[in-house]
């Protein structure tokens, strides 16, 4: 009786998993999941924003105050605490301060924060800011303010030469 | 044909009888919809469950025209709506039917529930019956947000991020949760296809759910203006023609008042965001969800931590499934509960300032303002609810019912 | 029943106006300056559009602002509505040509037909943002209902410039405002891409009407107006056909309720 009633079970979920697994992502938009940009173009002080896996990805080149600023911050200030020098690493470890590149989604609840192009504002703390909210981030996109519980994501990257990323 | 209720129904028609014999729908609807003995005491609120039902058959009446001429894809959602406003013969007409309708549909719901609050009709013997509304009231805000997504606008867009961006709070398995919900790493073609395919199909559910709305209804029969139970048949009426009757007059008003926004001033509910296409790149200055959804999309940004808020946000729904618990008096309307009755009223004030905080950009003044609201409605359901049935002394119930209608006459 | 009767109307009517209103709050909640509300023909219960200044309007339309906006959700033959023949509307597109596959498959272009759509300025966003600045003007199809206050709002926008000369030194400081760029009144943030499109006898109207600024920008809100809701005169005819019908159905059925409800009384 037991058995049956196991095995039974195991066959339901069995049935059940294809209806579920249905729904995750197909092979297309997997296919999707890498782009490379070549940053040559992006002058010191300016970022540009690229579509990547169907959001928004930031690449700054941020200016000697801007890094400065982000590294002289006590981690005791932060919700969400992580050095700079962790967000500006690549997958093969090598740290480039200068280029900050980061999923352009508030970790909120996914609007697109303010401060990548010139004339928007950038918040309180120099970085981005969230019209939706009020969420606001530092130069290191890090969370300062305000109802977002995560510092902007760090998606995986890596610098294929100094002039070409590889996202994803 | 029969008279009164208690004695199985006699056909004259023998098509009907022979029937009858076989599937007895037409003593059931004799039984339930002519002779089922209802008070006689109702007032005008008593309309809004019937005015609900109308407007679930023409949401869905209208909602599958719409279909046929609707194409669900990221790159033609847009135009099918604006072609169908444009092109397809009356489409216009259908199309602002439904997208007011909506917002009638909760108009009416939302009288019914406040109803069914005010006069106590959630408690025994009926807590079932209350809890099914529940069901329902979740299911039409699950396809009422759905089907907002369908124009494909900016509000469309980021609505849905947003809302499907709630399920990330959950810990550790939240991400996985939304990238299933989406089937992709954003709101894209593959969520628009299947929010498609529930928004049509949750309605028949909901249809589904309203059938046993109504049977648990007509077992113990509906609540009354004064809370107690009917003592014989001088209490009750048949409801066919007495409620037939007035339900019907109710519903042609309730459809003027309707009528009057779907002809004169279709895109009054509605926000202009939604006439611009989606575009995932660019966010609105401000996101605001249909009106229906401001109260508690105020509670949602009331608490500034993000699974707080969600759980805070959800709560304000869940506390509803237990209110039959949470009530400890023992008189059911409020028109006998002196006190509760103001606190009955202030909880609507505090849901409209909800609806308002909902509404403004969470900066300043409404910021505090909503934490409170929030605070007030769980401490109604939580602290005030169980602590006045206790202290609270309510007024002498009148005998019975056709006394009290008997009574006021008099005055 | 009378007392209560009265009083649940009247209290059920609060919750309806409390809801209305918050859908109010709803859509008024992050604006700017709002612009003057002006009166339009196509405005009120009765309103029709009208078409001497729609007709001209599309003039503006046309000669102006066609150069970089599309219209992509209006066909040629959707102008027959404006009061135009067939034949004049086939005179009108007589020199546009669109583009389409030959029988070979290969790309040419041919002369629009009504049933064709506005033709576009630019094949695709990416090509209409890429010779703007940046920034893609955006379609006018239902530009009239995608902005609050519609039809003041376009009407503001048109007119609202403001000289560099003529700001105050605030306005410059505040808005960070250079010699260059564009200052207009009821643009959120008033720096607007867009350089001033209308100005005195910027088109020459077949009719003799003197083509102010004043005159142009309140024809072209009225053919953006029509061309965002074609079947608005339908729409609020039938509107007034249903509710007169309702009212008249309202009133026997209230006749019948009490005729039922009369022993019960």
């Amino acid at each position: 009786m037991v058995a049956t009633g196991a095995l039974g079970a195991v066959g339901v979920a069995a049935v059940a998993w294809p209806f579920i697994n249905n729904l995750n992502p197909a092979a297309d938009t997997l296919a999707l999941s890498t782009i490379e940009v070549n940053v040559t173009p992006i002058a010191v002080g300016q970022a540009v924003t690229v579509k990547w896996r169907g959001k928004p990805v930031f690449i700054r080149h941020r200016t000697e105050a801007e890094i400065k600023e982000a590294e002289a911050v006590p981690m005791a200030e932060l919700p969400d605490p992580e050095t700079d020098n962790k967000r500006v690493t690549d997958t093969a470890k090598k740290v480039r301060p200068e280029w900050l590149i980061m999923i352009g989604v508030c970790t909120h609840l996914g609007c697109v924060p303010l401060g990548n192009k010139p004339g928007d504002t950038k918040g309180e703390y120099g970085g981005w800011f969230c019209p939706c909210h009020g969420s606001s981030y530092d130069t290191s996109g890090r969370i300062r303010k305000g109802p977002a519980p995560k510092n902007l994501v760090i998606p995986d990257y890596l610098f294929t030469s100094d002039s070409l990323v590889r996202i994803g | 044909m029969a008279s009164s209720h208690g004695t199985p129904p006699v056909f004259n028609n023998k098509v009907i009888a022979w029937v009858d014999h076989r599937l007895p729908i037409f003593s059931y609807i004799e039984k339930e919809y002519h002779t089922f003995p209802t008070p006689r005491n109702f007032n005008y609120f008593w309309n809004f469950g019937a005015i609900a039902t109308v407007m679930l058959v023409l949401m869905i009446a209208t909602g599958i025209v719409l279909a046929t001429n609707y194409t669900p894809h990221v790159l033609m959602a847009f135009d099918a709506v604006e072609r169908i406003d444009r092109d397809v013969p009356q489409g216009w007409l259908i199309r602002d039917l439904h997208m007011n309708g909506a917002s009638f549909f909760f108009i009416a719901v939302y009288i019914h529930i406040f109803r069914g609050m005010y006069y106590g009709s959630y408690k025994a013997p009926r807590e079932l019956l209350w809890i099914l509304g529940v069901v329902i009231f979740l299911l039409m805000m699950a396809t009422a947000f759905m089907g907002y997504v369908l124009p494909w606008g900016q509000m469309s867009f980021w609505g849905a991020t947003v809302i499907t961006n709630l399920f990330s709070a959950i810990p550790v398995v939240g991400e996985s949760i939304v990238t299933w919900l989406w089937g992709g790493f954003a709101v894209d073609n593959p969520t628009l296809n299947r929010f498609f395919a529930l928004h049509y199909l949750l309605p028949f559910i909901i249809v589904a759910v309203v059938a046993l709305h109504v049977v648990a209804l007509h077992i113990h029969g509906s609540n009354n203006p004064t809370g107690i139970d009917p003592k014989g048949p001088q209490d009750t009426v048949p409801f066919h023609p007495y409620y037939t009757m007035k339900d019907g007059f109710g519903v042609v008003c309730f459809l003027i008042v309707f009528s009057v926004f779907v002809f004169f001033a279709p895109d009054y509910m509605g926000h202009p965001d939604n006439y611009i296409p989606a575009n995932p790149l660019v966010t609105p200055a401000h996101i605001v969800p249909e009106w229906y959804f401001l109260p508690f999309y105020a509670i949602l940004r009331a608490i500034p931590d993000k699974l707080g808020g969600v759980l805070a946000m959800f709560g304000a729904i869940a506390v509803l499934f237990i209110l039959p618990w949470l009530d400890t008096s023992r008189v059911r309307s409020c028109t006998f509960r002196p006190i509760y009755k103001w606190f009955m009223m202030f909880l609507v004030v505090d849901v409209i300032v909800l609806g308002i905080c909902g509404s403004k950009p969470p900066e300043g003044f409404w910021v505090p303002l909503s934490q409170f609201a929030t605070l007030y409605y769980f401490a109604h359901f939580l602290v005030l609810l169980p602590i006045l049935g206790k202290i609270e002394r309510p007024l002498p119930l009148p005998p019975s019912i056709a006394d009290s209608v008997l009574k006021k006459k008099a005055v | 029943m009378r007392k209560p009767f009265a009083r649940t109307l009247l209290v059920s009517g609060a919750i309806a106006l409390a809801a209305f209103a918050t859908g109010t709050v709803a859509i008024a909640a992050g604006g700017t300056e709002h612009p003057p509300a002006r009166k339009w023909h196509f405005q009120g219960p009765f309103g029709t559009f009208d078409r001497a200044a729609a007709q001209r309007g599309f003039q503006v339309y046309q000669e102006v602002c066609a150069a970089c906006h599309s219209l992509s959700l209006m066909a040629y033959r959707n102008l027959t509505d404006l009061g135009l023949t067939e034949n004049q509307v086939k005179g009108l597109i007589k020199d546009i040509s669109v583009p389409d596959l030959n029988d070979d498959g290969a790309p040419v272009d041919r002369p629009a037909r009504p049933s064709d759509r506005f033709k576009k300025p630019f094949p695709n966003e990416a090509a209409a943002a890429a010779a703007n600045n940046g920034k893609a003007p955006p379609d006018l199809s239902v530009i009239v209902k995608a902005r609050e206050a519609g039809p003041d709002y376009i009407y503001g926008i048109l007119t609202g410039y403001v000289p560099y000369d003529k700001l105050t030194p605030e306005q410059i400081k505040e808005f960070d405002v250079k010699k260059d760029d564009y200052f207009n009144k009821y643009f959120p943030g008033h720096k607007i891409a867009m350089a001033p499109p209308l100005s005195d006898d910027k088109v020459t109207y077949a009719d003799g009407t003197k083509a102010t600024l004043d005159q142009e920008a309140a024809d072209v809100t009225e053919f953006l107006a029509w061309a965002s809701e074609p079947h608005m005169e339908d729409r609020k005819r039938t509107g007034v056909r249903v509710i007169l019908f309702l009212l008249a159905l309202a009133g026997l059925m209230y006749a019948v309720k009490r005729t039922v409800w009369a022993d019960k009384h």
